[in-house]
């Protein structure tokens, strides 16, 4: 529970100054997240701590290797949460972890992205430079957004060192419905129900079984069950709980495929178990077909596959068009001229 | 290098038609400055393309020419973002004006950047659905410049900014290259790109291409008008609504010349003896708009407010925001100029920093009037002078220095929504440190090698910071008057 981050900078400094490779680590929870880095640890675990937390700002900042269990619960006492449900991969997964990966969870469509609620950040870069980048406040336009393009970036760009984050009130009532529904169909209906007003706030196709879950004020939360019908799911916290945090048995067994589609996109030709969420914009997919042929169908869908596993060399992420790729790797030489920050991790020219 | 304009110009004909290339001076001068006349210059020339690949080409040949090019969309913006280069091209986006498609099963449209905020909500009502972020401008100004900007409006408090909003777009580089940003998915891979181009003030590249994404339209939507006998009890309020778990879809605050002057307006109904007024709107399903404004109600009746009153009816509804909507010329007409500011503050330091800024305003010997997005900490003092008078515009520009440096001592920023264009350009040296604006640089250079792109805003350079530094040692004594120092 302390502040290290001139320690890390030291670290990063004479990294940087003998040309070594760093892996950026919290607990190492998401190491199956990503491209294997082969190279010294840098851990930053140790950064950790709540720093300022006040719910009436609708704010918190915490260091990078706080546990997200710990800010989880300071929001928790408070009635507030982190909206974009990051999931959890251990007790121990950090803020670092989850601002690095960009990963969301069932509310994302509805309430928006980790990087939607990313205020500002604190990180050193790969010349080993403090920087500081947003803010606290909910607008600011100063400077580019930096604070952003961290999230997700897979600590290629930067270590994390502190993160402020936009938190909001959790909704006073929720419940879950459950209905069959045949995949085709319970696409069209996830479709048909994100063009109306209605209290959703999480969406999953399993099994042959349409979960909607809503929420909002009680009065808000029992009228839509009328008016939607189907089956109260008890126990449903669990439930998306066990979805958020990748508990649910399709992903007992890696590796699996996340795919980010349109979400209008219909059942891809794909053969597999699949499950879907955010009103059809992922979809996760278990398949004994070849990685390209996965590939081509997601980018002929318009989205992009992502590769989750332990498989050290593979082509991980979605390959990226060679102008894009091009201003990576400009991008990468402005914040981590040496490449010592994860490189690799992201994609092998990163 | 150099070149003649003669030679540009001959190299633009050969793909643009003579109409789209302005060139006389009289054409010229509409273009001299954007919202925030106070900076004026102008171009080389105007280009005004229409197609993708004539941007494009209007790229490569200023890369060719080693030109400098500045994007201007409805030229609204408030932080001379638009300012033209006097040895460059304006490239106008105004003839991309059209929504390309709308998608209702995905609930996106694609349109053009000319493309007007408030076109593309007007054209999906029919579907039920609109595009969120509403800048007061929004009759006016471009979805491109909104992107370029960042924009905000009433209601980002609830539905965000428009990064939150905007899911892909189509963007030409300095050299000419048209790249994919974002997609019709909900993330792509590798970086945030599309989160580093929103509010990048058209540095980074040219948007040709926005595609944004629409929300259903609520069920119901009503506003409180809520009015206080002092301003800090209004701030105040702010944060207990907040408090009480509550995120109203838009929380607007007016102080009392802002209230006077619009009442005088637009007679929307305000109480003109309060010292401040709130516009709560709380939007949804009918149920929960009900169940939210009783409890607004209820945290009301403890904060010493002085008049709740619910609009039901649409028509009254829009009354109120109509006053709110106008403030901006309302409070124009009290003064023959006025000066709109632009800080974000913690929602807490409310109370302490309009109160501040009233002081300031005696110190300077400027009215200044306050209209702002409450909910979101962001602050709009308007100052009111006179450029006619010797000296005015210069007190107010340093009047709006020291509100935007109170804003970063209480741990917030100099620009929430408008940008730091030419005007904030010092502002920046108080609140990043040299090695924070050095990777700034960086990054611009990683897109725009040769800084062509709308060169000398946004980010200032190292050397003006350092002077700037040494111009506080000196306590307001010059060292070198010759130096522009906006
Ligand atoms: C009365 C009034 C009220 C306002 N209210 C608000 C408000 O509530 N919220 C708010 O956020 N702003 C507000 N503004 C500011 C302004 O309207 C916004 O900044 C708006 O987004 C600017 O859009 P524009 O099309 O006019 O852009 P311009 O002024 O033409 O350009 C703004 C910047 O964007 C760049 N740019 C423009 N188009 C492109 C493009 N296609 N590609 C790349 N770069 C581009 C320009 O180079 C420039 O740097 C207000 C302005 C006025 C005059």
């Amino acid at each position: 529970m302390a502040d290290i981050a001139d320690v890390l900078a030291e670290k990063v400094r004479a990294a940087a100054a003998a040309k070594t490779p760093l892996a950026v680590q919290g607990t190492n929870s998401r190491h199956f997240l990503g491209r294997a880095v082969e190279s010294e640890t840098l851990s930053i675990a140790e950064h950790a701590g709540i720093i300022d937390y006040e719910p009436r700002e609708l704010v918190i900042t915490a260091r990078a290797g706080t546990p997200l269990a710990e800010i989880e619960a300071a929001l928790d006492a408070a009635g507030q949460m982190l909206a974009f449900e990051p999931p959890r991969f251990s007790a121990e997964s950090t803020l670092g972890g989850a601002i690095a990966s960009g990963l969301s969870g069932p509310r994302r469509a509805y309430a928006g992205a980790v990087r939607d609620f990313v205020l500002g950040c604190r990180v050193v870069n790969g010349k080993g430079e403090i920087l500081k980048f947003g803010g606290q406040v909910m607008k600011n336009v100063a400077g580019y957004d930096v604070s952003r393009l961290m999230t997700g970036a897979y600590g290629t760009l930067g270590v994390l060192l502190d993160v402020s984050l936009k938190v909001l009130p959790k909704p006073a009532a929720s419940l879950t419905l459950v209905r069959e529904y045949p995949v085709d169909q319970a696409l069209r209906r996830m479709r048909e129900l994100a063009g109306k007003p209605w209290p959703v706030d999480a969406s999953c196709h399993l099994d042959g079984r349409l979960y909607l879950r809503l929420s909002g004020s009680p009065e808000a939360v029992e009228t839509a069950k009328r008016r939607l019908g189907g089956e109260v799911l008890a126990g449903d916290e669990l439930f998306w709980q066990h979805l958020r945090d990748w508990q649910l048995p399709m992903f007992n067994e890696r590796p699996f495929w996340r795919l980010s589609l349109p979400a209008a996109a219909p059942m891809l030709p794909l053969d597999g178990e699949w499950l879907i969420e955010w009103g059809g914009a992922q979809r996760w997919l278990k398949t004994e077909q070849e990685i390209d042929v996965v590939r081509q169908t997601v980018a002929d869908a318009g989205g992009h596959a992502t590769l989750i596993g332990d498989q050290a060399g593979e082509d991980v992420f979605h390959p990226l068009p060679p102008a894009l790729l091009a201003l990576h790797r400009q991008l990468k030489q402005a914040f981590d001229p040496a490449n010592i920050l994860n490189p690799g991790r992201l994609y092998p020219e990163l | 290098m150099n070149p003649s304009r003669h030679d540009l110009i001959r190299a633009l004909q050969a793909f643009l038609p003579d109409e789209a290339i302005l060139a006389d001076e009289e054409a010229l001068r509409p273009y001299e400055c954007d919202g925030l006349s106070a900076f004026k210059q102008l171009p080389l020339l105007v280009a005004m393309p229409e197609t993708v690949a004539q941007v494009q080409q209007v790229m490569r040949i200023c890369h060719q020419f080693q030109v400098p090019v500045v994007a201007r969309g409805a030229g609204t913006g408030l932080s001379a973002g638009a300012l033209p280069h006097s040895g460059g091209v304006l490239l106008s986006l105004a003839k991309f004006n059209r929504i390309l498609d709308i998608d209702v099963q995905a609930c996106t449209a694609r349109v053009q950047p000319g493309v007007r905020n408030l076109a593309i909500s007007q054209a999906v009502v029919p579907y039920g659905l609109f595009y969120a972020p509403d800048p007061s401008s929004q009759v006016a100004c471009s979805i491109g410049g909104n992107v370029a900007e960042n924009s905000g409006g009433v209601h980002c408090l609830k539905y965000g900014l428009t990064v939150h909003n905007v899911l892909k777009l189509e963007v030409i580089t300095a050299e000419g290259e048209l790249l994919t940003i974002g997609s019709d998915a909900l993330d792509s891979p590798g970086y945030d790109l599309l989160a580093l181009i929103h509010g990048s003030e058209g540095m980074l590249g040219i948007v040709v291409e926005v595609t944004v994404k629409l929300l259903p339209l609520p069920e119901a939507v009503r506003v409180l008008l809520v009015a206080f006998d002092s301003v800090e009890k209004a701030g105040q309020a702010v944060g207990d609504i907040i408090a009480a778990g509550i995120v109203p879809a838009g929380l607007e605050m007016m102080d009392n010349p802002a209230i006077r002057a619009a009442e005088d307006f637009a007679h929307a109904g305000y109480p003109t003896d309060a010292a401040a007024i709130l516009l709560c709107e709380i939007d949804g399903g009918l149920d929960e708009v009900a169940s939210q404004v009783a409890r607004v109600r209820g945290v009301l009746m403890q904060s010493d407010a002085t008049e709740v009153r619910l609009a039901v009816e649409e028509s009254d509804r829009q009354k109120l925001w109509k006053g709110r909507k106008s403030a901006f010329p309302a409070i124009g007409r009290l003064s023959p100029d006025y000066y709109c500011m632009d800080g974000t503050i913690p929602r807490k330091a409310l109370p302490q920093v309009l109160h501040q800024i009233s002081e300031l305003s005696k110190e300077f010997n400027l009215p200044v009037a306050n209209v702002f997005h409450a909910g979101d900490g962001n602050l709009h003092p308007l100052i009111l002078y006179d450029a006619g008078k010797p000296g005015e515009l210069h007190r107010a520009e340093q009047l709006g220095g020291r509100i935007l440096e109170l804003c970063v001592k209480v741990g917030g920023t100099i620009t929430g929504e408008h940008g730091v264009g030419v005007e904030k350009l010092d502002q920046m040296c108080v609140q990043f440190a040299p090695l924070e604006l050095a990777q700034f640089h960086a990054i611009k250079a990683a897109f725009d090698p040769e800084g062509l792109l709308n060169p000398g805003k946004a980010v200032p350079e190292l050397h003006r910071c350092a002077e700037l530094g040494a111009m506080h040692v000196h306590q307001g004594q010059l060292a070198h008057p010759e130096l522009e120092r906006f």
